[in-house]
C-alpha cells in the first residue's frame, strides 16, 4: 500500500484524494494487533451466538467448580476431627488403620510404649466412637465421642464460645459442638447445664464450641478420656489413639519413624493422617467416581454447546472471514483471530461460571448443610478445563476459516 | 496487440495463456482456456458475459485470490505465479481493493470501522485508521453515516462504504464484482461515478465484472467472455460491433 510512506515510490497521482496522508507514526508495534479487535467486534456482534458461546463455557465452569468444590467440602469433612484437635503433631494408631473413622483400638500399655521413644516430648490417649445418647425428651441421637486426656486436656477443641474448656474437669461435663446442639434441639436457644444420656450415664452441658463439620454429621462430644470410655460400649480394649509432640530439635517425622520402629505401631505426622485419610476416600469409596462423571459431564456437554455454537458462528462468518483473507490477512492472523475469540469467550465463561459457583457456595454456607470448599486449586482446574473446552470449541471452526478460499467472496 | 510487442511497464495487469482447472479426471472442469488480457493503468476495463463464462475466476486470478492452472498472471509488475503464499496475501493487503456484490462488511463495525478494515488489517492503529477512513467516507456523501452499522444503512450506501473500505488504503488495483447488481439503477449509476470519479487515477487500474448493461457507459473498455475464453475487447460504444482482439 502506498499509506505511510512504505516501500512504494510515490506517483504522481497518488495524492489525489487525500486531504491528509497516513503518517508512519501511527504504525502500531507488533505486540498491538487491532484485527483483534475486530475479532472481538465480530464476537459480541452476534449477541444471541455470543450469550450462546459464553453459556457452553458458563454451564462447564460453573459445573466443575460447584462440584468439585463439593467434593473438596466432602474430603474436608472426613478430615476435619484431625483438624480440630488441637495440640499434638503425631498420631499414633494401630498399624491397620487407613483412615481417621478406622478404628482398631489399643491396649492403653501402647501409650507407655511411645512415651518411652526417645525423641517424644510427650504423649496422652485420645478416644474416638460413636455412641448413642437418649436425650431429655426420650428420644435417641447418634453422637461422635472425643476422649481427650484427663489431665492436661490436649485435644480440646479451639472454637469454644459457651462454657471453658476447663469445666470439662467438672464431674459429666461434655463439651457439644453448635451444628450438632442445632440438630438436637432445632429452634431452641443454646444453654449450658442440658442433661442427656450415654450408656446410661448421665452428661451435663458446660461448653459450645463451633466444630467443623463431620462426613457423618453427627452431633460431636468432648470430654474427658476417663469419662468418654465410660460413655462408650464395654470393650477390653477402647484406646483409638495416642497424641503425641515430637521433643524439641527432633522433627516430627523422624519421631514417627522411630516411634514405628521401637512399638511396631504406625505414626504418621497430622499432615500424613490428613493426606492418607483424603487417599482412603478416594481409592476405597465411589465418591469420586460419582463426583468426576459429574464433572466430566459437565466438561463434556459443555464443549458440545460452547463448540456448536462456536462452529455456527464462524459458519455464519465464513464469508466476512473470507473477505478478510482477500483483503490480506493472513492465514496466521486468522488463526489468532479465531482463538483470540475462543479465549474471550472462555475469560467470561470461567468468571462468570467460577463466580455462580462461588456464589453458590456462599448461599449453601448460609444454609448449613451442603459442605463447599473451593480451594485455588479448583480454580486453576476449572481454568484448565475452560481453556480445554474453548480450545476444543475452536477446532472446527479453525479448520474451517483456514480452508476457506478468499475467492469465496465472489461467489454470489 | 502481440505480446512481442507489448510494453509490460505500463500496464497494470497483463495475463497471457490463463487456463484454470477445476476438478480431475472425469469431474474436470476447464473455468478459463488461454485468457489473453492487458489492463493499463488509468483505465477501467469491464469483464462482462453469461453466467458461468469464467469472469469471476479471471478476476480472482488477477486479484491472486485463486491460483492459475497455467499461464502468466503479471499484476502491477509482479508474477503472482512466482509469489509466496505469504507475499500474495502481503501483495493483496497493500496493492488490491475489493467490492463485493454482496458487500461482505462486517455487521458489528460502524460504517467508518468497516471502512478502516484494510487499514487495520495492516497494523494502523484503530483511531488513526478510523479518521482516515472518515474522510474517504466523507468524499463518498457519507460523511453523516459513520457511526451508523450496515444494517442501518440502505443498499446504495452500503455498497459506498465497501468502496471507501476498498479505496482507503490507495490499491494499485480495484477489483469489483457486480458493484451494480444488488443496486436499483439510480444507486448503480451513483456507484459507477463514485468509482470512475474517484477509483480511475493515472496510477491504477479498475476492473469491474458485471452482468449490468446500464453501467456499460462508465467503461474504458469491454472484454465479453464466453465459455472461458476472451471473445472482444471492445469500447462502450462499440459494444455489440464486430468483435476486436484482445
Amino acid at each position: 500500500m502506498t499509506g505511510g510512506g512504505r516501500g512504494r515510490a510515490k506517483t504522481p497521482a497518488s495524492d489525489l484524494y487525500f486531504t491528509s496522508r497516513p503518517r508512519a507514526e501511527k504504525f502500531l508495534s507488533a505486540a498491538e494487533t487491532p484485527v483483534l479487535w475486530i475479532a472481538w467486534k465480530m464476537l459480541i456482534g452476534n449477541r444471541v451466538k455470543y450469550l450462546g458461546i459464553v453459556f457452553g463455557v458458563v454451564f462447564a465452569a460453573l459445573l466443575i467448580a460447584q462440584q468439585s468444590s463439593i467434593f473438596c467440602g466432602l474430603m474436608l469433612l472426613t478430615i476435619s476431627q484431625i483438624r480440630d484437635t488441637q495440640g499434638p503433631d503425631i498420631w499414633v494408631m494401630d498399624r491397620n488403620v487407613q483412615y481417621v473413622d478406622d478404628i482398631k483400638p489399643l491396649s492403653d500399655t501402647e501409650l507407655f510404649r511411645v512415651k518411652g521413644v526417645p525423641g517424644v516430648e510427650w504423649a496422652v490417649r485420645f478416644y474416638k466412637g460413636v455412641v448413642r445418647a437418649r436425650l431429655e425428651e426420650g428420644t435417641y441421637e447418634q453422637m461422635i465421642i472425643l476422649g481427650i486426656d484427663d489431665d492436661t486436656l490436649v485435644g480440646a477443641p479451639e472454637g469454644v464460645f459457651m462454657g471453658s474448656i476447663a469445666d470439662l474437669r467438672k464431674p459429666d461435663a461434655v463439651i457439644i459442638d453448635e451444628v450438632g446442639y442445632k440438630r438436637i434441639w432445632p429452634g431452641q436457644p443454646l444453654r449450658l447445664g442440658r442433661v442427656f444420656e450415654m450408656n446410661d450415664r448421665r452428661a451435663v452441658i458446660v461448653g459450645i464450641t463451633t466444630a467443623s463439620k463431620t462426613f457423618q454429621s453427627f452431633p460431636i462430644v468432648y470430654t474427658r478420656y476417663g469419662q468418654a470410655v465410660q460413655y462408650a460400649p464395654r470393650e477390653r480394649k477402647v484406646l483409638s489413639f495416642i497424641l503425641a509432640e515430637a521433643a524439641p530439635g527432633v522433627p516430627a517425622a523422624e519421631a514417627c519413624r522411630r516411634i514405628e520402629e521401637r512399638t511396631g505401631l504406625q505414626a504418621l505426622t497430622q499432615r500424613q493422617f490428613v493426606s492418607k485419610t483424603i487417599r482412603h476416600y478416594l481409592t476405597k469409596t465411589g465418591i469420586p467416581i460419582n463426583f468426576g462423571i459429574t464433572v466430566l459431564l459437565g466438561f463434556l456437554v459443555g464443549t458440545a454447546i460452547a463448540g456448536q455454537t462456536f462452529y455456527l458462528f464462524t459458519v455464519e462468518n465464513i464469508r466476512q472471514f473470507g473477505a478478510l483473507k482477500a483483503m490480506g490477512t493472513s492465514n496466521w492472523m486468522i488463526l489468532v483471530m479465531v482463538l483470540s475469540q475462543a479465549l474471550q469467550v472462555g475469560v467470561v465463561g470461567y468468571g462468570v461460571g467460577v463466580g455462580l459457583a462461588a456464589l453458590f457456595g456462599v448461599f449453601t454456607k448460609g444454609l448449613g448443610r451442603l459442605s463447599f470448599y473451593m480451594p485455588w486449586e479448583v480454580l486453576v482446574m476449572t481454568a484448565v478445563a475452560v481453556l480445554v473446552i474453548v480450545l476444543l470449541a475452536s477446532l472446527l471452526s479453525i479448520r474451517k476459516v483456514l480452508v476457506v478460499d478468499p475467492a469465496i467472496v465472489f461467489r454470489g | 496487440m502481440t505480446p512481442a510487442a507489448l510494453d509490460t511497464t505500463a500496464l497494470a495487469v497483463h495475463c497471457r495463456g490463463v487456463t484454470k482447472d477445476f476438478g480431475t479426471g472425469d469431474s474436470l472442469t476447464r473455468a478459463l482456456r488461454g485468457v489473453d488480457l492487458d489492463v493499463p493503468y488509468g483505465e477501467l476495463l469491464m469483464l462482462v458475459g453469461p453466467s458461468g463464462c469464467g469472469k469471476t475466476t479471471l478476476v480472482s486470478i488477477v486479484a491472486g485470490t485463486l491460483e492459475p492452472t497455467e499461464g502468466v498472471v503479471n499484476v502491477l509488475g509482479q508474477d503472482l505465479a512466482a509469489m509466496s503464499n505469504g507475499r500474495k496475501v502481503r501483495f493483496r493487503r497493500d496493492n488490491v481493493g475489493f467490492v463485493f456484490q454482496s458487500y461482505n462488511l462486517l455487521p458489528a463495525l460502524t460504517a467508518a470501522e468497516n471502512a478502516a478494515v484494510p487499514l487495520l488489517i495492516a497494523g494502523w492503529r484503530r483511531a488513526a485508521a478510523v479518521e482516515a477512513a472518515s474522510e474517504v467516507l466523507d468524499q463518498l456523501g457519507l460523511g453523516g453515516r459513520l457511526a451508523n452499522l450496515p444494517s442501518e444503512l440502505s443498499g446504495g450506501q452500503q455498497q459506498r462504504v465497501a468502496i471507501a473500505r476498498a479505496l482507503v488504503h490507495q490499491p494499485r488495483l480495484l477489483v469489483c464484482d457486480e458493484p451494480t447488481s444488488a443496486l436499483d439503477a439510480e444507486n448503480g449509476r451513483i456507484t459507477m461515478e463514485l468509482i470512475q470519479r474517484i477509483a480511475v487515477q493515472p496510477d491504477r487500474a479498475v476492473i469491474v465484472v458485471t452482468h449490468d448493461s446500464r453501467v456499460y457507459a462508465f467503461a474504458d473498455r469491454i472484454a465479453s467472455m464466453e465459455d472461458g475464453r476472451i471473445e472482444s475487447v471492445a469500447t462502450a460504444g462499440e459494444v455489440g460491433r464486430p468483435s476486436n482482439p484482445a
